[in-house]
């Protein structure tokens, strides 16, 4: 799955002069990449480099998420600063459990994510606890580790904006998605 | 011919003057074939006396089809104390040239806090001219340069300058270059370096290259400007987050985290050409590189065992190796300049701290003391600074410690400060924090009195890191 998203987004790179959104409008920067690494005559500036060009590349969308279990939440939240599972989380970690296992080699992804307080890479370590302590205690029921993978946004993809201690208590959580 | 003379053979970058990353060909200083038409045909903001400058800036934020014109804008907030006064004459034909070289040089120059212009406009001169350095003194100038652009047939722009102290009446050497418009800052910033070096004896950082990530809607790019912040492009653009942009040593390649695959992967992208390479996708989250001051390896985060760990691993890719064994997190490693040490941020007493640890590997040693939240360290290429990101009563703030004493000054009135980044020459640091609820950059002398805005006219602007020196 990973491997397809990843060809997608190659051939998307590809293609990057084509796409849409974020314009690349300084075009020519591009024009210079094709001339430099592939030959391609690309007009006008073809043989014109600039030594302190840049070759832009645009990455296409991101890849989606399959179903989870029916009617069962894909949110741990957890305390300040807390990387502990608080017990009203535990019977949705069942459940998770349970689908995982009866699947045919369902993958999970445990997504784990900080507040916007603090430097970007601590936060990345620290939301990587929170998918670690979900991933633990998704094994002791029995999930095997291949089919589970912790990884952490950090403070990259907040759920809810602002600075008010209820906002902040919505990002610290850890995601269940399906790929 | 005047160029020929052998005072322009006496400049501080004598004869191999070479630009951006083609340093494998070295160029006779005299004549160095840059070759790129670009579009960046606008005048500078910069350049504009103050008044107008706003209202250009504001046409440039009212015009959406302009995302890569004058991404940043840089003012000057704060007063040196010793400023070296020199007047820079309009370049001869700079009014009929596509960029106004004196105002890029005298821009920069000030921008550096260690410089204050005298009033030269009016002022008919070229580098071969010898100006009368009385008239000069009287304005109060310590220096002048003069210099000229001059359209070539085939589209090409030669400039030419010549550096004078005017106290003295002596000829401190010149430069000349023969570039296409695409490079004409980069010549007016490698002006100011030759001016900068010459009369304060340090290298200047102007024609040095800074990177760091926008977030505008949901996109998010990474983008390579300018050291003064104008001539942004566009590196890479993604729907998902981009963070920690690292300069390799020689300047070509941006290692990065891209979020791209929908998990924190690292890459080295050879920014000229835009290709890229994964060099850690291992089960786990990869973050946070850092370049070994050869270009060889980076230090890395990986949590492919458990837990975020601090690893090595060749610059081609290949297995990792890991540095140390804690039992809590280990990340943001950061080489000394000489290689031989690792600064890195660790909870392993509780709280983050700054520790160090030999490249190799072995026992860490604690750096920070003070407060129960440091993290985010850089080190000053000179190996006498460490920067770090402090949290003081719920505000997080610029720190620098003087290493060899330990002392430490907090130089920001910043509350939401991230991700500090020294100028190769260790007398500035870049760094990111938030203005008025948004997001912005800022550079600052090490002891905080000097500070420039690079502000950006749309979305987040953040994950600044300063690029090397350019190979001469």
């Amino acid at each position: 799955m990973i491997k397809r998203i990843t060809l997608a987004l190659t051939v998307v790179a590809l293609m990057a002069g084509c796409s849409s959104g974020v314009k690349l409008d300084d075009v020519p920067v591009e024009d210079k990449n094709a001339t430099s690494t592939t030959g391609t005559n690309s007009g006008a500036n073809s043989g014109n480099t600039a030594q302190s060009g840049v070759a832009g590349v645009d990455l296409g969308q991101s890849g989606r998420d399959a179903a989870g279990p029916v009617g069962v939440s894909r949110i741990v939240y957890f305390d300040y600063d807390s990387y502990v599972i608080k017990p009203e989380f535990q019977s949705l970690i069942e459940a998770h459990s349970r689908f995982i296992k009866s699947g045919n080699g369902r993958k999970v992804m445990i997504e784990g994510h900080t507040d916007d307080r603090g430097g970007r890479e601590y936060n990345l370590a620290l939301g990587q606890k929170r998918a670690e302590a979900v991933r633990r205690s998704l094994a002791l029921l029995g999930v095997p580790d291949n089919q589970m993978e912790a990884v952490s946004f950090g403070k990259e993809k907040p759920a809810a904006q602002g600075n008010s201690e209820d906002v902040h208590a919505q990002n610290r959580r850890a995601e269940l998605s399906y790929r | 011919m005047a160029l020929v003379d052998a005072q322009f053979v006496t400049g501080v970058f004598p004869l191999c003057v070479t630009f951006g990353f083609a340093f494998r060909h070295m160029f006779g200083y005299r004549w160095m074939p840059m070759t790129t038409d670009r579009i960046t045909t606008h005048p500078s903001p910069a350049a504009l006396p103050h008044p107008l400058r706003r209202q250009v800036l504001a046409a440039l934020i009212a015009t959406p089809a302009l995302p890569a014109l004058a991404q940043f804008r840089v003012e000057v907030t704060g007063v040196g104390l010793t400023q070296l006064p020199i007047a820079i004459a309009p370049f001869r034909g700079e009014a009929q040239a596509p960029q106004k070289m004196s105002a890029v040089v005298q821009a920069d120059l000030e921008r550096s806090g260690q410089f204050r212009a005298v009033d030269a406009s009016g002022a008919v001169l070229d580098e071969t001219a010898r100006p009368d350095v009385a008239l000069w003194r009287q304005k109060s100038a310590d220096s002048l340069a003069t210099g000229s652009i001059t359209r070539l047939a085939d589209g090409r722009f030669d400039i030419r300058f010549r550096l004078w102290d005017v106290v003295k009446g002596q000829d401190l050497g010149g430069q000349s270059f023969v570039v296409t418009q695409g490079d004409l800052r980069l010549v007016a910033h490698r002006i100011a370096d030759f001016i900068y070096e010459k009369l304060t004896g340090e290298r200047g950082i102007f024609s040095t290259r800074i990177a760091y990530v926008t977030k505008t809607g949901p996109r998010y790019s990474l983008w390579v400007a300018d050291a003064d912040g104008e001539n942004a492009q566009s590196a890479l653009s993604s729907p998902e987050p981009i963070i920690s942009p690292a300069w390799s040593p020689n300047g070509g390649q941006l290692a990065y985290v891209s979020f791209e695959s929908r998990k924190p992967v690292v890459y080295v992208h050879d920014v000229a050409s835009g290709r890229r390479r994964l060099i850690a996708n291992f089960r786990g989250s990869n973050s946070a590189p850092a370049w070994a001051p050869d270009g060889r390896y980076l230090a890395v985060t990986l949590s492919r065992d458990g837990g975020s760990q601090l690893y090595t691993i060749d610059a081609n890719g290949g297995e990792p190796r890991r540095l140390m064994q804690s039992s809590g997190i280990d990340t943001e490693p950061v080489f000394s300049g000489d290689g031989r040490s690792i600064y890195f941020v660790s909870d392993r007493g509780g709280a983050p701290q700054i520790y160090k640890v030999p490249a190799s590997g072995g026992n860490a040693e604690r750096v920070t003391f003070t407060g129960s939240y440091n993290i985010s360290p850089s080190i000053s290429p000179d190996g006498r600074w460490l920067a770090y990101i402090s949290r003081v009563g719920g505000a997080f703030k610029l720190h620098v410690m003087d290493l060899s004493s330990g002392t430490v000054n907090a130089v920001t009135d910043t509350t939401a400060d991230e991700n500090p980044s020294f100028a190769p020459n260790s007398r500035l640091i870049v760094y990111a924090t938030q203005q008025q609820g948004r997001e912005a950059l800022m550079t600052t002398t090490l002891d905080g009195k000097i500070k420039a805005r690079l502000a950006g006219q749309a979305g987040d602007i953040r994950e600044p890191d300063w690029g090397p020196f350019q190979k001469q």
